[in-house]
């Protein structure tokens, strides 16, 4: 085992002598988190919009539950999509289990309830101070979300990077069902995990510090979307 | 909004009866009209009658419920008791043929002409009457700035070009010209008697005495809740008959 310093220093020129293995993990990671973000907001932004224009009974009930769900630890959510895909289970005819799909359905039903929750209260806020102006102009409930779903983009762009910051950093559902299978399936977070374990520290910093680049990266975007959003007076 | 005493007329209350639809608005019977917040009576049985045409200014001390009026007038809130009956049609059910300029605007978070942009889609109206509206309110040159940072007057100005934007039979206005300096008081309105001229029924809620001499055909005095008085204008500025308009218009507190 080498130490702290060395490792580093090997991670450092892994990241920047573009080693095709390494990359070929991120662009998986990537791929996967990102397709997952898509799908959680196509999913997850309309449920929001409509809980937050809607008042019915049990309301308050749902809210618990989708406050809840945003915690749903990964490995839970691994186990339960694993059973679905397995060969017997009740999707086991697609065939996805051990595949880039399998990993995409996983993350997507781990953010769902992110993306869900934190835009339907964004878009509430939003609602509080619409809802009369809209009554007055008589729109209808579906002209109102996609009115408080277009006003609220940059509010709801951050929903977003939330829902694939947790997607693009959890391990146990991955792993699960994925495998980490080489040139398969294997992501940032599970080859972290496996390299660790078998004490190939430098490629296990190397997609760590990666991964961080990444989490700064999109948060320094969104952020720069969000103060030109601010001076057009968005928010 | 749930924790509001006061329950909002729930969205899409949109009119079916085909007969009522092409009925006209006016005239206006309100009859024992109540709304009550926590045990306080905002509305206190408010009784008033409008006749077709012209411009009704309502005026009244601070919190004498004259938004509230207006609101439920409008439809956009529910009676706690009493009828609003616009010729037979109830008040949730007229909205659609109504536009409601709020005492404090709200506007889209877009540019000036994406919100006029957007009321004319969403109510089917013709989308090349934008610039004409906003010319007519002085606003075409801030077409492509976010409505958001328009001044205070500025966005009411633009919350009247969207009012006028649905061709409303009934336009409410509540303190339009509040923030405005007194050019742009005018423009407002010279539009707003267009409007009237053109047949909308102007009813018109103002602090400004000099305004509501100069737009008032009559006047409704509002005071806790209640109408003190209803007045031809003629009447009502040289000689209020309610005490608590005598004291208004002679600047005296009115409690
Ligand atoms: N949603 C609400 N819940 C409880 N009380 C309310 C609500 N809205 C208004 N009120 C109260 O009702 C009273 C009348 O309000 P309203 O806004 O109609 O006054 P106004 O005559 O328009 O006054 P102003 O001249 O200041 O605009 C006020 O005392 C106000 O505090
Ligand atoms: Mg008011």
């Amino acid at each position: 085992m080498q130490n702290i310093g060395e490792a580093f220093h090997l991670a450092l020129s892994l990241v920047l002598s573009g080693e095709a293995d390494l990359y070929e993990i991120v662009g998986l990671s990537l791929q996967v988190s990102l397709s997952a973000t898509v799908l959680a907001c196509a999913i997850g932004l309309p449920i929001g919009a409509l809980i937050a224009v809607s008042r019915f009974r049990g309301r308050g009930l749902v809210l618990i539950v989708m406050n809840a769900l945003m915690g749903l630890p990964p490995v839970v959510v691994g186990l339960l999509v694993y059973l679905y895909l397995s060969r017997s289970g009740p999707l086991g005819f697609l065939g996805l289990l051990y595949t880039p799909g399998a990993m995409i359905f996983a993350q997507t039903i781990l953010i769902v309830p992110i993306v869900a929750a934190l835009s339907r209260q964004v878009l509430e806020d939003l609602h509080a101070e619409y809802a009369e102006q809209f009554r007055s102009l008589c729109l209808t409930r579906w002209q109102s979300i996609t009115t408080l779903l277009w006003d609220g983009r940059y509010a709801l762009l951050t929903v977003g990077l939330a829902g694939f910051g947790r997607a693009v950093a959890e391990v146990g559902a991955v792993i699960m069902v994925g495998g980490n299978i080489d040139h398969l399936t294997r992501v940032m977070t599970t080859a972290i995990a496996l390299e660790t374990s078998k004490g190939d520290l430098p490629l296990a910093l190397a997609l760590g510090i990666i991964l961080l680049v990444l989490a700064l990266g999109v948060n320094a975007g969104v952020q720069t979307l969000r103060m030109t959003a601010a001076r057009q007076a968005h928010v | 909004m749930s924790d509001l005493p006061i329950t909002a007329v729930p969205p899409v209350a949109r009119p079916r009866d085909e007969a009522a639809m092409s009925r006209p608005l006016l005239p206006l019977r309100v009859s024992g009209l109540r709304l009550a917040a926590d045990g306080a009576a905002l509305l206190d049985g408010v009784e008033l009658s409008l006749a077709p045409g012209g411009c009704t200014v309502i005026m009244g001390p601070n919190g004498a419920g004259k938004s509230l009026l207006l609101k439920m007038l409008h439809g956009l809130l529910v009676p706690g008791g009493g009828e609003v009956s616009w010729n037979g049609t109830p008040a949730a059910q007229a909205t659609a043929r109504q536009a409601l300029v709020f005492q404090k605007p709200v506007l889209l978070r877009r540019s000036v002409a994406a919100n006029l942009d957007f009321v004319l889609k969403a109510r089917g109206r013709d989308r090349a009457r934008r610039d004409t509206l906003l010319r007519e309110v002085g606003l075409l040159h801030k077409a492509r700035q976010p409505a958001r940072l328009l001044s205070g007057g500025e966005a009411q100005r633009l919350a009247l070009a969207r009012a006028l934007a649905t061709d409303p039979e009934v336009l409410f206005l509540d303190e339009p010209t509040a923030s405005l300096d007194p050019a742009s008081v005018l423009v407002i309105e010279r539009i707003v008697a267009a409007a009237r001229d053109r047949g909308t029924r102007i009813i018109f809620v103002t602090h400004d005495v000099g305004q509501a001499r100069r737009m008032a055909d009559e006047v409704v005095f509002l005071h806790r809740g209640r109408v003190a008085e209803h007045s031809r204008a003629d009447v009502f500025f040289p000689e209020p008959r309610s005490q608590p308009a005598r004291d208004y218009l002679a600047g005296r507190i009115v409690l």
